[in-house]
C-alpha cells in the first residue's frame, strides 16, 4: 500500500547542466520500495505547477546499519516541475507518494541480468543492480547517452561488480552510437542455453528495439515505460500502453497499475 | 452538526463526491480512502460496451490546470456490474454511475441495467464529454437533446437521474432548466471546457485528440458563476464542480448554490484530500455557527454598495 509523506530534501547533487540526484527523507517508502517501483512527487506548493510527477526510485538510502532512511530520484530538467527539482535546496519539502506500480521480476543465478539504459532511463537500475548483487546475479549494464559527461554513477555500478557496456552518440566515451548495437552483438554471441533476463528503460525507440532484439533471440525482457501520468493510482487513465490481452487483442492498460514494468513481448510498440 | 444533503430521494452523508473520470471505478482508491466516508463516488463513464479511448498522450498540464482527452476508455456496464460493483458495495460506497451513450436508446439501456443491479445509488448522465465524436456532448449542446435523453432515462429508472452539463454552451442555466423540465432529480455542472495546447516547436497539439477538456483550479471561478446562474433558474439540486482544491473552494460552490460538490483534479494531486476537505467544512460551520450544511446552499449575500460620499 502506498504511503504519502512530506519528504524533506536532504541533498541535491547536480550531475550536469541538466541532470541531478535528489535525496528525500522517506524511511517508510524506502523500506517498502522494490526495484522498478515509482513515486509521485511534487516539490512546489500551490496549483502551478499542479500535478505530481512520476519518478523511479533511483537509490534506497540506508544508515550504516542498513536501516532505510530515504530514496533518491534521478532527475532530468525538461519542464517546470523537473526544473524545480533540479534547483531544489536541502530543507525544502516534497509531497512524495509511493511506492507505486509493479516492480521488476528479480532473477536468481544461474540467470544473468542484462540492464539496458538510455539517458535518464538509468533511473530504475541503481536499485535493481543492488538487489541483483545481493542475490549474486551476474549483471551487465548496457548504458547509452548523448555524450560521455551524461553517463552517470559508473563507479556505483562498478562497485557492485556490474559489467559496463557504454555507448555515446558522439563517441566521447565507449562505443559511438546507440546502445542497441552492442546488445545485439552480445545476444548473437551468447549461446541459447545460458539463461539471460533483459531489463530495459529509456526512450521509446530504444525500448522497442530492445524488445525486438530480445524476441529475436528468445530472451525474456521487461521494460519500464515512462508515460505522462496524472495520478499514479489508476484514477485518470492518462498513462495507458497498448498491451496484448488474454483475448489475443490489444487493450489500453494503465501503466501506473499494470506497470511501469511490463513484459516487452506484450506491448504493441508504435 | 448535520452534514447530510438531499439529492432527490438520495441522502448523502456529506456533500463531498469523487468526480467521475478522476477516481477510476473507485476501487483503485479503496486502500487509501475510506470510500464509505465520502458523500458519493461517481465512477468513470460507462457505455454498454467496452471502449479503448484515445491513444496517448491524453493529458497535458496547463497553468493551474490540465487538458485531458481520455476518450471515455471504459469496461462497459456489464463488466462494471460484475467486477467492480461487488467491491464498491462491500466498501459501503454510495455509488453514482456516470452513464454514456451514442444514442438515446443506449443511455436508457445502460441506465436500465444499472437500475436492476444492486448497489447503485444514482445515475449521472454524461451528456457533456467534449472528447468523443459521437454521442455525449451532441445531446448536451442541444436543449431538445438534453430533454430527450433525460426523459428517456427517467422512464426506465427510479434512481435519481442527474445529467452532467457542459459549460461549452452560451447559457448553461437554460440546459439545467431543460433537464428539470424532463424530470431530472438534480444537475451536475460543470464538465470540462474545450481547450487546446500546442507545442510551438513541432506545431503539433500536445494531446492526440488535438483538442481536449480543461479542468483544475484554472476553471473554478467560471464554474462557480455557472452554478450561481443555474441556482437562479432551477429548483432541483445542483452538484457543483470545477477545480475544487480545498474546503474553501467547496464552500464557495455551496454558497453559490451547489447542494453537493464533486472533487476531481485535486484528487490526482492529493489522494488523501477527503478528510481534509471534511474537516475544513466542519471548522467553517463551527466558526459560522451553521448547524446544517444544507442551510448554506445558495446563500450569496447582496454586495453592499460602497459609499463614495
Amino acid at each position: 500500500m502506498p504511503i504519502d509523506v512530506a519528504a524533506e530534501v536532504t541533498a541535491n547533487r547536480p550531475l550536469s547542466a541538466d541532470y541531478n540526484v535528489l535525496a528525500l527523507s522517506a524511511p517508510a517508502i524506502a523500506a517498502a520500495a522494490a526495484p522498478g517501483q515509482f513515486v509521485m512527487v511534487k516539490l512546489a506548493s500551490g496549483s502551478d505547477p499542479l500535478l505530481r510527477r512520476p519518478f523511479s526510485v533511483f537509490e534506497v538510502l540506508r544508515t550504516a546499519g542498513g536501516v532505510p532512511t530515504g530514496i533518491t530520484l534521478l532527475n532530468k530538467r525538461i519542464g517546470i516541475s523537473t526544473s524545480l527539482i533540479y534547483s531544489a535546496r536541502p530543507g525544502q519539502v516534497a509531497a512524495c507518494l509511493g511506492p507505486l506500480g509493479r516492480p521488476f521480476t528479480l532473477v536468481q543465478p544461474p540467470h544473468e541480468a542484462w540492464m539496458v539504459a538510455g539517458g535518464v532511463g538509468l533511473a530504475p537500475f541503481a536499485a535493481l543492480a543492488e538487489s541483483l548483487h545481493a542475490r549474486h546475479v551476474k549483471s551487465t549494464l548496457f548504458y547509452g547517452a548523448r555524450r560521455g559527461d551524461e553517463l552517470f554513477h559508473l563507479d556505483f555500478f562498478r562497485s557492485l561488480n556490474v559489467d559496463l557496456v557504454l555507448t555515446t552518440e558522439d563517441g566521447s566515451i565507449g562505443e559511438r552510437g546507440r546502445v542497441i548495437a552492442p546488445l545485439e552483438r552480445r545476444l548473437a554471441e551468447r549461446g541459447p542455453a545460458a539463461p539471460v533476463m533483459i531489463y530495459a528503460c529509456g526512450p521509446e525507440g530504444m525500448l522497442a528495439a530492445t524488445a525486438a532484439s530480445a524476441a529475436r533471440y528468445s530472451r525474456p525482457c521487461e521494460v519500464s515505460v515512462e508515460r505522462i501520468m496524472g495520478c499514479g493510482l489508476g484514477g485518470c487513465y492518462s498513462c495507458v500502453v497498448p498491451m496484448l490481452g488474454d483475448d489475443g487483442r490489444f487493450h489500453h492498460v494503465r501503466s501506473c497499475m499494470a506497470g511501469p514494468v511490463l513484459a516487452a513481448d506484450q506491448v504493441r510498440w508504435g | 452538526m448535520d452534514l447530510s444533503v438531499q439529492i432527490g430521494s438520495l441522502t448523502l452523508k456529506n456533500p463531498l463526491i469523487a468526480a467521475s473520470g478522476c477516481f477510476g471505478y473507485g476501487v483503485e482508491y479503496a486502500d487509501l480512502v475510506d470510500l464509505s466516508s465520502l458523500g458519493g463516488v461517481a465512477v468513470k463513464g460507462l457505455f454498454l460496451a467496452e471502449r479503448e479511448g484515445h491513444p496517448p498522450p491524453r493529458i497535458v498540464e496547463t497553468p493551474a490546470g490540465m487538458l485531458n482527452a481520455i476518450g471515455l476508455q471504459g469496461i462497459g456496464v456489464h463488466r462494471f456490474v460484475d467486477e467492480k460493483l461487488p467491491e464498491l458495495r462491500a466498501r459501503r460506497a454510495t455509488v453514482i454511475v456516470n452513464v454514456c451513450g451514442t444514442t438515446i436508446d443506449e443511455y436508457a439501456e445502460v441506465s436500465r441495467i444499472l437500475s436492476d443491479a444492486e448497489g447503485v445509488a444514482a445515475i449521472e448522465l454524461n451528456i457533456s464529454c467534449p472528447n468523443i465524436k459521437e454521442g455525449g456532448i451532441q445531446f448536451g449542446c442541444s436543449l431538445a437533446g438534453t430533454f430527450d435523453v433525460v426523459s428517456a432515462v427517467r422512464k426506465v429508472t427510479r434512481l435519481p437521474v442527474i445529467p452532467k452539463l457542459t459549460p461549452n454552451v452560451t447559457d448553461v442555466s437554460s440546459f439545467a432548466r431543460a433537464a428539470e423540465d424532463a424530470g431530472a432529480d438534480a444537475v451536475s455542472l460543470v464538465n470540462t471546457f474545450l481547450a487546446m495546447v500546442l507545442d510551438v516547436e513541432t506545431r503539433r497539439s500536445s494531446i492526440s485528440n488535438v483538442v481536449g477538456g480543461l479542468n483544475g483550479p484554472a476553471i473554478r471561478p467560471i464554474a462557480v458563476r455557472m452554478v450561481y446562474e443555474c441556482r437562479q433558474l432551477v429548483k432541483i439540486p445542483i452538484i457543483g464542480m470545477g477545480g475544487i482544491s480545498d474546503a474553501r473552494d467547496a464552500l464557495e460552490f455551496i454558497i453559490a448554490g451547489a447542494t453537493a460538490v464533486q472533487v476531481g483534479t485535486a484528487n490526482f494531486v492529493d489522494p488523501l484530500i477527503w478528510p481534509k476537505l471534511l474537516d475544513g467544512i466542519v471548522g467553517y460551520m463551527k466558526r459560522h455557527e451553521i448547524v446544517r450544511i444544507a442551510d448554506l446552499v445558495g446563500t450569496v449575500q447582496a454586495t453592499s454598495e460602497v459609499s463614495h460620499g
